[in-house]
């Protein structure tokens, strides 16, 4: 396996022998996965090898059997706390289906999602300042959408929304973004566009792809980790992984 | 300011309210013409409270999402509050001034023992219960207004929601706890006269000298001010960031909580304060209406709350004002028996039956073929259209365009 992560500048996430099963089946089997600081990772895998489980236990849905999620520099342990408090803490998520507050405007969906303070009193009291302004301004041309930000989010296409979504996702300002197949429903242009942005994101923070798209994992260029039946089965460059005999038996075989 | 820019509505429904009030004002008994009679003034101004809770129950419902179907036991809390109040004090004045033509000047404790006999005399007991410990003062009855239903609010909602009861399941809890509540005060042992309920409450103490013409209008003037007030503070509250992330734990509540806002936090924040709006608005209507017992609490009175709502436009603040100030409105008209009945030769419609069956009947259809309520007909007249999007998306290549749309 090629350099461990461990060896890094540190880890941002290290997640360490969890276990989940639903109803007796296994999703997750005594699965260990870190990750640094500023990384980007792609995670592939067959249907139903727990991929989506996974994101599921970091950011809080999911409580696990056993095992712990340790965040950060202070190697906080995630597990019990709850989801908006995880989201806080620097974890941002972007779902399979783009989930955006379709009655709302981009604009307003967009600062929703600034770093702010997040207190009900803090929100009832806020006035939008000039660099949150900016900032929208600055995602919203970002992701394309800077002529549409008096739009409701529900007249957009589903390549727009998933933009938006991931312009959210980057206006949380979180150390580590996990994204779940970003690429979906996107036109060729869109899917180039979209590997710009979330390369970008790598730079400076640790972003962690699901995705079926072979091409679009090519077009990441990053250390690549392959699931299978909830822990995993190879990690390594595209290349590495896809000359594994166990992942063409189990994956690209097939 | 902000506000008035983002709502448009806003200045029409003040003027539409200022003018109402005036008018109201001129054509009443005390101050003006006489056109209204004083019972239709009292009528107008339990209409004006009703739409004060239903801005509530449009807060908590048609903004937040969480159907409460209990907000009426904060408005009968609220009501009785004041009630105790007004009722101790006018009691004791009417017992000071009978003892004082006594031989011996009384003893304070033989006006307490004459004031409780007085009050709790119809359910068989002269004592004061625990729970009137500060009905002689005022203000401090004043603060319970606020601080009982409150708390039933906040402790209710910290325990509902934090055990992420949502849906259907917090509807059925909300039901039960107006329900538990008002079998309570049917006892007579509550300590809140059993199902005589508080009564009187038309009678402010010490102005027996001030005819009911004048104080049924002060009352309308204060419920007026306070459908102003809660209305600018339900809009100042949907109009920023909040009304947004309101909105959007109706629509996705899952999704909020990854984006870092506290869920619970903030539908406890709008529980909790519109059971204190709701609460409010009781105070102001149970004098108006004199009296107030445990059948005003009842599952039902909740559940007419969220008709007013749905009928009216919910996720609209004027739309919840429309719906309560029209149903209650013709409510009254059909249930006071002076709707003519009709003849059809062989059944003769008593609109005193029939007006619950019309409600349900108007209900089930806004909610079918007019989910926008009253309120959407005023989308109508500005012409502002919500996309009917049906259909699956049609993927990237064909932009934004979904299923029905390209087939046009």
């Amino acid at each position: 396996m090629s350099a461990p992560a461990t060896q890094s500048a540190g880890t941002l996430l290290e997640v360490s022998g969890i276990s989940v099963s639903f109803d007796g089946f296994k999703a997750i089997n005594n699965l260990s996965f870190s990750i640094g600081p500023a990384e980007m990772r792609a995670i592939i895998g067959p249907n139903g090898a727990g991929k989506t489980t996974f994101m599921d236990i970091v950011t809080g849905k999911t409580k696990p059997d056993e095992g712990k999620v340790l965040w950060g520099d202070l190697s906080r342990n995630l597990i019990g706390m709850n989801e908006a408090r995880i989201a806080r803490a620097g974890i941002g998520r972007k779902f399979q289906r783009p989930t955006v507050f379709e009655d709302q405007t981009v604009f307003e969906n967009l600062l929703m999602a600034v770093k702010n303070d997040r207190n009900p009193l803090a929100v009832l009291f806020f006035k939008p300042k000039f660099k949150d302004l900016a900032k929208v301004e600055e995602l919203a041309a970002e992701i394309g959408l800077a002529d549409q930000l008096s739009r409701k989010s529900g007249e957009l296409s589903h390549g727009q929304k998933q933009w938006l979504e991931i312009g959210m996702l980057l206006a949380q300002d979180p150390k580590l973004l996990l994204v779940d197949e970003p690429a979906a429903g996107m036109t060729l242009g869109e899917r180039e566009h979209t590997t710009d942005i979330l390369k970008e994101a790598a730079k400076t923070r640790a972003v962690v792809v699901v995705e079926h798209d072979m091409e679009f994992v090519r077009r990441l260029d990053c250390k690549v980790t392959v699931l299978h039946e909830g822990s995993v089965l190879a990690e390594g460059s595209l290349d590495h992984v896809t000359q594994n005999q166990d992942v063409i038996d189990v994956y690209l075989g097939r | 300011m902000d506000m008035f820019k983002k709502t448009p509505s806003l200045p029409i429904f003040i003027a539409v309210l200022v003018i109402f009030t005036l008018a109201v004002t001129f054509l009443s008994e005390a101050y003006g013409a006489g056109a209204i009679s004083t019972s239709f003034v009292k009528t107008l101004g339990k209409t004006l409270c009703l739409a004060l809770v239903a801005i509530a129950m449009d807060l908590v419902w048609g903004y937040t999402g969480i159907l409460s179907l209990g907000h009426f036991a904060f408005f009968g809390l609220g009501g009785y509050m004041i009630g105790m109040w007004l009722m101790y004090a006018r009691t004791k004045l009417i017992v000071v001034e009978s003892m004082a033509s006594a031989a011996l000047p009384p003893t304070p404790s033989e006006i307490s023992d004459a004031i409780g006999t007085q009050i709790f005399g119809v359910v068989g007991s002269s004592d004061f219960p625990l729970i009137w410990t500060f009905a002689h003062s005022f203000w401090a009855q004043i603060a319970l207004v606020v601080l009982v239903p409150g708390i039933l609010a906040l402790i209710f909602g910290w325990l509902a929601f934090r055990s992420r009861v949502t849906g259907v399941y917090l509807s059925i809890l909300t039901q039960a706890m107006t329900l538990a509540l008002s079998l309570y005060l049917f006892q007579n042992d509550s300590g809140l006269r059993g199902n005589n309920g508080l009564s009187g409450l038309q009678n402010l103490p010490g102005a027996d000298a001030i005819s009911q013409d004048y104080i049924s209008v002060w009352f309308f003037w204060a419920s007026s001010l306070a459908l102003l007030l809660t209305y600018l503070l339900a809009t100042f509250l949907v109009s920023g960031k909040f009304g947004s992330v309101i909105r959007g734990i109706r629509d996705d509540e899952a999704r909020v909580r990854f984006l870092g806002y506290s869920v619970e936090g903030f539908k406890l924040f709008v529980f909790t304060l519109t059971g204190v709006i709701a609460a409010i608005g009781g105070a102001l209507y149970y004098p108006q209406a004199g009296i107030i017992n445990p059948a005003e609490i009842a599952p039902i009175a909740s559940i007419y709350l969220a008709v007013w709502v749905a009928i009216g436009g919910r996720g609209r603040i004027y739309g919840a004002v429309i719906g309560a100030a029209f149903v209650s409105l013709v409510s009254t008209y059909f249930t006071g028996g002076q709707a003519p009945d009709i003849n059809l030769g062989f059944y003769t419609i008593k609109w005193v039956d029939w007006w619950l069956v019309l409600l349900g009947l108007s209900f089930v259809l806004v909610t079918l073929f007019a989910p926008k309520g009253i309120g959407g007909l005023f989308d109508l007249i500005s012409h502002r259209m919500s996309p009917d999007r049906h259909g699956l998306p049609l993927g990237p290549d064909k932009g934004s365009l979904r299923e029905e749309e390209a087939e046009k």
